[in-house]
């Protein structure tokens, strides 16, 4: 698994816990005040450095180590200081970037997605190419000075609000469809770019439609070299497989006091608006038990023992990949990687999270809204937990790359290994 | 305490692992699980000497060499690996910490090198091996002249065969109190019985007045946190067998040909082998918990519980899958797999199932949720 800032951490140990959070503390000390402006604030956080304190310092980093960057955070939570812009394909794009870019492409786009200027989305998926990501048909050809897109990407989230997106697409269709494929970072505000937002079984709509239509990219734009396409990807999807076990239950409440507060509030609620149903579809686990104990369910031994069960998948998924970070920290190789099987684990266990606040509730669950249980939080985890084993890969591409990857099982007999060109697609793309 | 081994508990690994690759083969194993003793008294006392692990858990001042449970745990996954047939289990692990817990330093100082240098080979006589709340109710001991006197039956008892030493728990007026017992003494009758897992021998133990010495107080006997030491060390012995059967599982998809293709190239076969990598990885994970847990007092305290109820679905779940995936090789007598499959079927139900543990563990989580 390729991680694009694993780098940068790893020049011997550096500063201890003690010392970064003294020194932390007292840059916060001089530049912290809840009446800074938003940008002004992450402005000040990027060119201090503590934006992204794993980052290479030449990149607004100080090449920290993961545990020497969670010292940071911890005082910046402990203080209610509001870090840096975090929303989902900013995250993305940042590492895959971080992790291919050229320093030209680093200098412009990084320090936009710290302040959260600029919003970002991943234009992979089509119509006709989901699990099958190499299969797509979207087109870029050189023309003139520029690369001209056409094609129509799907299920893209935040596409609504963003200002970049991380678009595949295809630049030599003679090639076998993994090699004829290439990575651009494109401007979403043009005229060839339209998006369309789709409304989901949960009734959110975070993602989108995208059509394409003679959109324009520069070559500058280009990551890596042309027919790299796949192997960057690789970057984006592992950061976005580690992303899913992350947020099993709610997120803190924000109800601190001042003017920057309200700008991040503010923030939160359209950049992070399409993602506060995230933590209904990992299941909210947390609040099995209270809810369990609040309808009387607990009493019942079936539901004890799904409840049960659904504490000890959670727990050993948690201990699993917390051991398996600890051995990447320390250089011992000997655990599995945790990518697929992370994303898997958080599949199975927000299916028993549902499976158990069913039993809770039970003729309750038929209700949903505001009026109905846990202010219907209940029912959002009901009808948004099929998202996770779906999104960012399904449960069925993750047993396969667990399968061939990590257990070296022989592969599939496979039908597409020729010119893109002559591979069978579906009937609508060609 | 970091997660994960330090390079020291993975090179001890290696150790014990190294050793009990040579000396229980499968051949070994066959061998001894036909014998009524069940063990190889050569390879016994060289476990206790030069290798030195039965005191491994017990302190220096009695004989052991002051590790935790996070170093018997490893001992206990390689010997569930490599279905090590001998009185470990009993001995060390159950008559062992169960003296560690409720004797007094006299009881420990008189008992433990013994064990811990394997000239005594212990056994812990419950007569309940479900529950420890239902421990006690079939034998009792009365005070005597010159002591205790045991009467009653503990209708399986492991590796009693061996031993030359009981460590009895009984029920007494006072409540449930741990003895120490001589096999040879008067009124002892050590049975036999036909079991399902070879590689475990059970004995039936009655006791008819029979004399017997008080470990520690009366009536003073808990019998919970023995019973989450002796549960996690089970998981770790069930875990270490899970990921043997795993691994000869992945080594025969790989091999096997069928429609000119290995059968492990089939998706529904590559797809239960993820699914059971990732209910073996969780339960391992649970398991090194637990003896973090109980080797640093932090954590959740029905971590015990998790492990051997995780330890137990995930290692009969992968025998049942090593069976069903080898096809008619795999239900022979000749092939190896069902010697795990009992051993994974005997650790299922002992010390509890898997329901039990869930059970205790909501239990305990609602105890701690009301205070
Ligand atoms: C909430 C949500 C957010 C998303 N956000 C984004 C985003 O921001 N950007 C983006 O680009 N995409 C996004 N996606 C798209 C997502 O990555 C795809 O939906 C996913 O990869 C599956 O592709 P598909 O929908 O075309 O289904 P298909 O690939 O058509 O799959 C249909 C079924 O066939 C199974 N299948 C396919 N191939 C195999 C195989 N080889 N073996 C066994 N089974 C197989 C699948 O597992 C599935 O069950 C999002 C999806 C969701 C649900």
């Amino acid at each position: 698994m390729s991680n694009a800032v694993e780098g940068a951490g790893s020049q011997g140990p550096g500063p201890s816990k003690e010392q970064i959070q003294t020194e932390v503390g007292q840059w916060l000390d001089e530049h912290w005040s809840v009446d800074l402006s938003l940008s002004a604030w992450r402005t000040l956080l990027v060119d201090g450095g503590w934006a992204a304190p794993a980052w290479p310092t030449e990149f607004f980093g100080r090449a920290f180590s993961e545990e020497q960057a969670a010292a940071v955070s911890e005082v910046f939570v402990a203080r209610g200081v509001v870090g840096v812009a975090q929303a989902g394909p900013g995250r993305l794009a940042s590492h895959t970037i971080l992790g291919h870019g050229n320093s030209d492409q680093k200098q412009r786009y990084l320090r936009s997605i710290l302040t959260g200027e600029h919003a970002w989305t991943q234009l992979f998926s089509e119509p006709g190419s989901g699990s099958d990501l190499a299969g797509l048909t979207t087109k870029a050809e050189r023309s003139g000075d520029v690369w001209k897109v056409n094609g129509q990407k799907v299920w893209n989230t935040s596409a609504h609000h963003a200002d970049y997106g991380l678009l595949l697409a295809r630049t030599d269709w003679d090639l076998p469809k993994h090699q004829g494929l290439s990575y651009f970072l494109i401007d979403m505000r043009q005229p060839g770019v339209e998006v369309r937002p789709l409304k989901q079984m949960n009734g959110h709509a975070s993602f989108n439609e995208v059509f394409i239509t003679d959109a324009e990219i520069l070559p500058i734009d280009l990551l890596g070299s042309e027919g790299e396409g796949w192997r960057i990807a690789a970057t984006t999807l592992s950061i976005e497989r580690q992303g899913f076990a992350g947020d099993r239950s709610g997120g803190r409440a924000r109800t601190l006091v001042g003017p920057i507060y309200d700008e991040y509030r503010d923030e939160l609620a359209i950049a992070l608006e399409p993602y506060t149903w995230y933590p209904q579809r990992a299941g909210r686990v947390d609040l099995a038990l209270p809810r369990a104990r609040q309808t009387g369910a607990i009493k019942d031994a079936q539901v004890r023992q799904e409840l049960a069960k659904l504490l000890c998948m959670q727990k050993g998924a948690d201990i699993a990949a917390a051991t398996a970070a600890a051995a990447k920290r320390s250089g011992n190789n000997e655990v599995v990687p945790a990518g697929s099987i992370g994303k898997l684990a958080a599949s199975v266990i927000a299916r028993q999270a549902s499976h158990v606040h069913t039993l809770a509730s039970g003729a309750d669950a038929m209700l949903a809204g505001p009026a109905s249980a846990l202010e219907g939080i209940i029912a959002e985890v009901l009808v948004s937990v099929p998202a996770i084993s779906i999104a960012g890969g399904t449960d069925e591409i993750q047993k396969n790359i667990i399968s061939e990857r990590v257990l070296e099982l022989p592969k599939e007999p496979r039908f597409d290994t020729g010119p893109f060109r002559d591979v069978p697609r579906n009937l609508a793309d060609t | 305490m970091a997660l994960g081994f330090t390079e020291d508990q993975r090179a001890f690994r290696d150790v014990v692992a190294r050793f009990l690759a040579d000396k229980s083969t499968p051949t070994a194993v066959r061998e001894l699980m036909v014998t009524s003793t069940g063990y190889d008294a050569a390879v016994w006392k060289q476990l206790s000497g030069e290798v030195g692990l039965l005191g491994t858990h017990l302190p220096e001042a009695f004989g052991g060499f002051g590790f935790g449970p996070v170093e018997m745990g490893i001992i206990a996954e390689e010997m569930g690996r490599y279905l090590y047939c001998g009185p470990f289990f009993a001995s060390a692990v159950m008559a062992g910490y169960a003296v560690l817990g409720a004797g007094s330093e006299v009881d420990k100082l008189r008992l433990l090198p013994g064990i811990a240098d394997g000239s005594t080979i212990a056994t812990l006589v419950l007569d309940n091996l479900n529950s420890p709340d239902q421990v006690g109710q079939q034998l009792g001991a009365t005070s005597a002249a010159d002591g205790y006197q045991l009467s009653g039956v503990a209708s399986m008892v492991v590796d009693a065969q061996v031993a030359n030493l009981m460590i009895v728990a009984a029920n007494t007026p006072q409540g449930i109190s741990l003895f120490e017992v001589d096999p040879q003494a008067q009124g002892v009758a050590v049975e036999a019985l036909e079991v399902l897992d070879p590689t475990r021998k059970l004995c039936s133990v009655g006791f008819t007045q029979t004399p017997a010495q008080l470990l520690g107080e009366v009536g003073q006997a808990n019998l919970d946190p023995l019973w989450g030491l002796m549960s996690t060390m089970l998981a770790h012995e069930m875990i270490g067998g899970a990921q043997a059967l795993f691994a000869s599982t992945l080594d025969y998809l790989k091999l096997r040909v069928q429609f000119g293709r290995a059968i492990g190239s089939f998706q529904s076969l590559k797809h239960r082998a993820a699914d059971l990598l990732l209910e073996l990885e969780l339960a391992k994970a649970a398991t090194h918990e637990a003896a973090r847990v109980l080797a640093t007092g932090e954590g959740d305290l029905y971590a015990p519980n998790m492990a051997k109820a995780m330890a137990s679905d995930a290692y009969i779940n992968i025998a049942k899958q090593a069976i069903q995936l080898r096809g008619g090789i795999g239900f022979t007598w000749e092939e190896d797999t069902h010697l795990w499959f009992k051993r994974a079927k005997s650790s299922e139900v002992f010390l509890g199932t898997s329901n039990w543990h869930r059970e205790r563990m909501m239990q305990q989580i609602e105890e701690t949720a009301d205070v």
